[in-house]
């Protein structure tokens, strides 16, 4: 028998290892039915319309809401992730089993946020591959595209863990979906870019987070964005350090977790 | 035995400990040494402080006052070794139902940084009647096997202190011993038990030392003979072969009490004034029948039915075994 004390050993390796396995034990409603929606997506706005649309940037809009579909699946799917693992923990009761093992809460907060990362990739990964025929699989900058993937699905994650801890009742965590993620994703520029909003909507779209990350995401793609990417970079870091320190904070105070 | 005589830290030792949630008081200032090697156990009615004491040693509640350790080390500030040294089998049957049993161990493995033990768990599961079932989803087992199956995980990693949290509520009667010489053998191993449970009669057989808990405060703590000793309420009753209207006067001085239509008469009897042989006498003076004879000795439920319905007494300190 060995055992370890090491900083980010065994047990947080262990946690992130659970979170995986559970979300591979159930691939349809983790993987494949994100996939499935992401197709239609691309089949109705890439295939349908997209020769109706005009170019985006000089991008023909079927290539350009590539990006915006892989991003909004891959932090869709980090949030649900860890959202719903804690949820259920909660709900059946085997949050005991983390909260009693000796891992520290950055710790805890890692290895939920890495799993839901890993989740979040493994649909942006597959809605890649079903772009293929439409968009051409053309990367212009593929380590700034994963590295803004990682930062948006991480923030992503992050908020999921927060909603868990917060949220008393599923309720909860579809409200916090409904009123918080998915109106900054749809008014992020998933579907559009920012420079068509009328006023002053463009400027208010600057106030939100997701923007720049998947206007980060599309430059990775395309080497083309609405605003400079180091800029995008630098705001999608500091917000997902943020609210990683948040998370956390959250944690350790043991707020509706610990009594 | 009890491993007083080790001269490490006691293996769990909790020190004016205080938990309120706002106004009320869950534990109000309790003190109390479990040794190495011992077997303790924590009784008291619903709402006691037992669990909020447990929770509070495994990290899941947090005290308000006072200082827990674990063979020396603070539960919050050492928490990476305590949580090491401490499994808990929980009251409630609390699972991951994504996972097999034999997957659920090992992972309960590595949240405590365990690899390689592969025999133990092997070990674990064969004693615990669960070999068989290695690939079943926690969903498609039975309760007991569920309940069995808690009390593996709290042992993956070879605790030095094993906490019981009523670990055989609405467990039958058979899977009930088989937990028990487990637990037994466990313990003769060298592990130290903390055991809270209602079934009183479970505390009276294993426990070495016993602590009951009223309203978050101590109303006894003591070795577990010496407590049942403190009710010195022994009772003798006769059923008499014809009924009786009143008790007989040579039989008043016994303060003998008739029940069942005056069919059976019942008697204290003091363990130390050795007044048997004088009853007995006086029975057969006053010319009564005897059909059965009946001795009711006091036990540990006597006297915790006998502490915690009165009411509480001075904070932290209890009634017996000060």
């Amino acid at each position: 028998m060995n055992t370890s004390t090491g900083y980010l050993s065994v047990p947080f390796r262990t946690l992130l290892w659970r979170e995986m396995l559970r979300f591979l034990s159930v691939p349809t409603q983790t993987v494949v039915t994100p996939v499935i929606s992401a197709g239609l997506y691309l089949v109705i706005f890439g295939l349908s319309l997209g020769d109706r649309l005009p170019r985006v940037n000089s991008v023909p809009y079927g290539v350009f809401i590539v990006p915006g579909l892989i991003t909004m699946g891959l932090l869709n799917h980090a949030f649900q992730n860890t959202a719903s693992s804690i949820m259920i923990a909660k709900f059946e009761g085997n949050i005991v089993d983390v909260l009693v093992a000796p891992l520290s809460y950055l710790e805890i907060a890692l290895g939920y946020m890495l799993a839901g990362v890993a989740r979040g990739f493994l649909v942006g990964g597959a809605i890649y591959l079903v772009s293929l025929p439409v968009a051409g699989g053309r990367v212009a900058h593929p380590v700034f595209a994963l590295l803004m993937a990682f930062l948006a699905a991480s923030t992503f994650a992050l908020f999921g863990i927060i909603a868990a801890v917060w949220a008393e009742r599923f309720d909860g965590i579809s409200a916090f979906s409904t009123y918080i993620i998915v109106p900054l994703t749809y008014l992020g520029g998933v579907f559009f870019s920012i420079r068509a909003l009328p006023p002053p909507w463009g400027s208010l779209a600057l106030g939100n987070p997701l923007f720049y990350m998947i206007d980060g995401v599309r430059f990775g793609f395309l080497g083309a964005s609405d605003i400079p990417p180091r800029a995008s970079l630098a705001i999608a870091s500091l917000s997902c350090l943020f609210v990683f320190a948040f998370c956390v904070l959250l944690l350790r105070s043991g707020y509706k977790l610990r009594k | 035995m009890v491993a007083s005589a080790k001269t490490g830290p006691p293996a769990i030792q909790i020190e004016g400990l205080v938990k309120r949630y706002g106004a009320l008081s869950a534990l109000r200032g309790i003190s109390f040494e479990v040794q190495e090697g011992e077997f303790f156990g924590l009784l008291g009615p619903n709402g006691a402080g037992k669990s909020t004491a447990i929770n509070i040693i495994v990290g899941l509640t947090r005290r308000s006052e006072g200082k827990v350790s674990v063979f020396g080390h603070d539960v919050t500030a050492e928490y990476r070794t305590t949580r090491r040294l401490v499994g808990v089998v929980p009251q409630e049957l609390v699972f991951d139902h994504f996972f097999t049993v034999e997957r659920t161990l090992k992972i309960q493995s590595g949240y405590f940084g365990v690899t390689g033990n592969e025999d133990w768990l092997e070990h674990l599961m064969e004693v615990l009647d669960l070999a068989a079932h290695r690939k079943k989803k926690v969903l498609e087992l039975s309760g007991g096997m569920k309940r069995r199956l808690l009390v593996a995980k709290a042992l993956v990693h070879r605790p030095r202190v094993l906490i019981l949290d009523e670990p055989t509520a609405g467990v039958d009667v058979s899977l009930r011993r088989s937990l028990w010489e487990f637990v037994r053998e466990i313990h003769d191993q060298g592990t130290t038990v903390l055991l809270t449970t209602h079934y009183i009669e479970e505390a009276e057989q294993h426990c070495q030392r016993i602590g009951i808990l009223n309203h978050g405060a101590f109303v006894a703590l003591d070795r577990t003979e010496k407590l049942v000793r403190t009710l010195d309420e022994k009772r003798i009753s006769l059923y008499l072969s014809d009924p009786l209207s009143d008790l007989p006067p040579r039989l008043q001085p016994f303060k003998g009490v008739l029940g069942e239509g005056g069919r059976k008469l019942t008697f204290p009897l003091s363990r130390e004034d050795g007044n048997l042989r004088a009853l007995l006498h006086a029975v057969t003076e006053s010319g009564l029948g005897v059909a059965d004879l009946e001795v009711h000795m006091p036990d540990l439920e006597d006297v915790f039915v006998s502490l915690t319905s009165r009411s509480v007494r001075e904070e932290g300190e209890p009634a017996i075994g000060r």
